[in-house]
C-alpha cells in the first residue's frame, strides 16, 4: 500500500468539497430536516405525557447516531459514484493505484464526513432541544466505531453493486441503508418487532448500538456484552463486503464492464 | 531489430459466446507507434483494454515491457499511461489540482515542474488555475494528453485521442507525439477513425476485422497489398467486402 496514493485520492475529494457549496449544505440539509421535523414531533408527543421518561432524548439520540451511520456510508458509496459521474474511473484503474488504497481512500473520507455531519447533528440537537449526545459518555467512542464499521460495510456492498451492474444499481447508494433500518431497533427496541423478526434484528450490528444507546441514557451502565457482539459482527460484514467488492471487481473484468462504468 | 516492448501471444476474448478478439497474436518494437483500424466493433478498444489489464483474457498471453500482465500488472502500470476520449478527468477540480492527483498517484517526484512543462507544451498552462468544467472539449483532450504523459511513459495507448480536437490542434498533437517518441522513444498505440491521420502517424498499421488481423505492415505496404490509392479506399474495400458477403 502506499500512502502517497492513498492521501492523492482523498485529495481530490478534498478539493471537490473544497468549492462546492451543495456538497457541503447537503451534509447540514438532512441531519437539520430531520431534526426540527422528528425532534418537535417527539417534543409534542412528549406534551401529551405518552409516559416513557426519556423519550425525546432517545428519539434525539436515534437521529444523530442514524445520521452517523448514513454519513459513514455515503462517505463510500457517494465518493465512488463522484468517479463515476466524472467518467474518472478508468484513469484511476490505469494507474498504479490497487485496489486497497481505493479502498482505504473512501474508508478514510467515509471517517471525515461522519465526524463532519455527526458533529452537526450534536450540534444542533444541542442548539434546538438542548440535548448534549455526549450524556452517553465513554461509550460514545465504541458506539460510533461500530456503527461506523457497519457503515463501511454497507458502504462498499452498495458500491461493489453499482460496479458490478451500473446505473440502475445507483439507487442503493442512497438506499440501502433505509432497507435495514426497519430491523436495526434505531427507534424502537428489537422487542417491539415480531418474534419471528427479531433474530433478524440480531443479526444488525447497528442494532446493539441503538439499544446500548438507550441503555446507558436511561441507567448510565456500558452494555459491554451488546458492543462486543456488535464489534464481533461488523469484523464479519466487513470483511465479506470487502471480498464482495473483489469478487465483483473481477467479473467487471472479465465482463467487459470497467469501461462502460466509466463513460455511461 | 528493436527491443520488443509488447508481445502477445494467441489473445482470445469472449464475451459470453461473442468473440471480440479471436486468436491474434503481434509484438511491438521500442518507438514504434503502431496505429489500430477496422471498422465500428473490430475490437480495438477490446484490445486496448485487455493491454492494460481492464479486460481479462479468456486466452493467451501478453507480455508488457517483458513483464507478464497477469503476474504485476502494477509494475507494468507505473511505466505507461492511457487516454482517450471517452474517458476525462473531474470537472470541479482545476487542471493544476487534477494533473498534481495524478502526479501522486504514479509516485512522480517534483511534479510541480513536469506539470508546470506539460501544460505548457499543451498550450493550456494560462488555464491551469480554471476549472476543467470550462475546458472546451478540445482543452480537455489536451488535459488528459497531459496526464498521460505524467509518467514519462514507456508506452503510451491511445484510444480515438482526437476524435474532438478541430484539425489545427489535432494536426499539433499528432506532431506533438510524434516528436516525444523521437525523442523518448516511446512507443505509442493509437486507434483512429481517421485514415489520414492514421496514415501519417502510424509505423505500422495492425488492421482488425471482427477480432482477427486481416492485415499488418507499414502504411504502404497495406495500400499496395490491397491494390487502392490510399488507406481510406483499403477501409472501404474491406468493411464492403463485409457487407457482400453477408448478402
Ligand atoms: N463489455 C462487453 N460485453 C459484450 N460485448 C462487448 C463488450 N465490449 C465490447 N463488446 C463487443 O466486442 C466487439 C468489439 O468491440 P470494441 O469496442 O473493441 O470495438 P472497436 O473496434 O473499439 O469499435 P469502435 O470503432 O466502434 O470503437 C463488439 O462486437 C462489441 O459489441
Ligand atoms: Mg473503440
Amino acid at each position: 500500500m502506499s500512502l502517497v496514493r492513498i492521501i492523492a485520492l482523498i485529495q481530490r475529494h478534498l478539493y471537490l468539497y473544497q468549492r462546492s457549496l451543495p456538497r457541503i449544505m447537503e451534509i447540514f440539509f438532512w441531519p437539520l430536516m430531520d431534526l426540527l421535523v422528528w425532534g418537535f414531533i417527539t417534543v409534542y408527543f412528549q406534551r401529551f405525557n405518552i409516559g416513557l421518561p426519556r423519550f425525546v432524548s432517545f428519539f434525539l439520540g436515534a437521529l444523530i447516531f442514524w445520521d452517523i451511520l448514513y454519513r459513514a456510508q455515503q462517505g463510500i458509496s457517494i465518493s465512488f459514484l463522484e468517479e463515476v459521474w466524472s467518467k474518472n474511473l478508468l484513469n484511476l484503474f490505469v494507474s498504479p493505484m490497487r485496489p486497497c488504497e481505493f479502498l482505504a481512500a473512501l474508508m478514510t473520507i467515509s471517517v471525515g464526513k461522519m465526524l463532519t455531519a455527526g458533529a452537526a447533528s450534536a450540534l444542533l440537537a444541542w442548539i434546538f432541544y438542548s440535548f448534549n449526545i455526549f450524556l452517553v459518555g465513554i461509550s460514545l467512542i465504541p458506539f460510533v466505531f461500530n456503527l461506523l464499521v457497519m457503515g463501511w460495510a454497507i458502504g462498499i456492498i452498495s458500491m461493489s453493486a453499482i460496479l458490478r451492474y451500473g446505473q440502475e444499481a445507483e439507487v442503493l447508494a442512497w438506499g440501502l441503508g433505509f432497507l435495514i433500518q426497519p430491523f436495526a431497533a434505531v427507534f424502537y427496541p428489537v422487542s417491539i418487532l415480531p418474534i419471528f423478526v427479531q433474530p433478524i434484528a440480531r443479526m444488525i450490528p447497528a442494532s446493539y448500538v441503538f439499544e446500548g444507546m438507550r441503555a446507558v441514557l436511561e441507567t448510565g451502565a456500558i452494555p459491554y456484552e451488546s458492543l462486543m457482539k456488535a464489534a464481533f459482527l461488523n469484523g464479519i460484514y466487513l470483511a465479506l463486503a470487502i471480498r464482495f467488492f473483489y469478487y465483483n471487481l473481477r467479473i467487471v473484468k472479465e465482463k467487459g464492464l470497467l469501461l462502460h462504468r466509466g463513460t455511461e | 531489430m528493436g527491443l520488443r516492448v509488447i508481445e502477445v501471444n494467441h489473445l482470445t476474448k469472449l464475451f459470453g459466446n461473442a468473440v471480440a478478439v479471436n486468436d491474434i497474436s503481434f509484438s511491438v518494437e521500442e518507438g514504434e507507434i503502431l496505429g489500430f483500424l477496422g471498422p465500428n466493433g473490430a475490437g480495438k478498444t477490446t484490445l486496448i483494454q485487455l493491454l492494460l489489464g481492464l479486460i481479462t483474457a479468456t486466452a493467451g498471453e501478453i507480455k508488457i515491457l517483458g513483464i507478464d500482465l497477469i503476474k504485476d500488472r502494477e509494475a507494468i502500470l507505473s511505466q505507461v499511461n492511457f487516454s482517450s476520449s471517452y474517458v476525462s478527468m473531474p470537472t470541479s477540480l482545476t487542471l493544476w489540482e487534477n494533473l498534481s492527483v495524478f502526479a501522486k498517484l504514479y509516485g512522480i517526484k517534483n511534479h510541480e515542474g513536469k506539470i508546470d512543462s506539460l501544460l505548457t507544451l499543451f498550450e493550456i498552462n494560462h488555464l491551469k488555475d480554471s476549472l476543467t468544467r470550462n475546458l472546451s472539449s478540445g482543452q480537455q483532450t489536451r488535459l488528459s494528453l497531459a496526464k498521460a504523459l505524467l509518467n514519462s511513459p514507456k508506452i503510451l495507448f491511445l484510444d480515438e485521442p482526437t476524435a474532438s480536437l478541430d484539425p489545427d490542434i489535432a494536426d499539433k498533437t499528432r506532431t506533438l507525439l510524434k516528436s516525444i517518441r523521437n525523442k523518448s522513444r516511446t512507443t505509442i498505440l493509437y486507434t483512429s477513425h481517421n485514415m489520414k491521420e492514421m496514415q501519417e502517424i502510424s509505423d505500422r498499421i495492425v488492421f482488425l476485422d471482427q477480432g482477427e488481423i486481416i492485415a499488418c505492415g507499414t502504411p504502404n505496404e497495406i495500400i499496395q497489398n490491397f491494390e487502392e490509392e490510399n488507406l481510406e479506399d483499403v477501409f472501404l474495400k474491406i468493411a464492403r467486402r463485409k457487407v457482400e458477403n453477408i448478402e
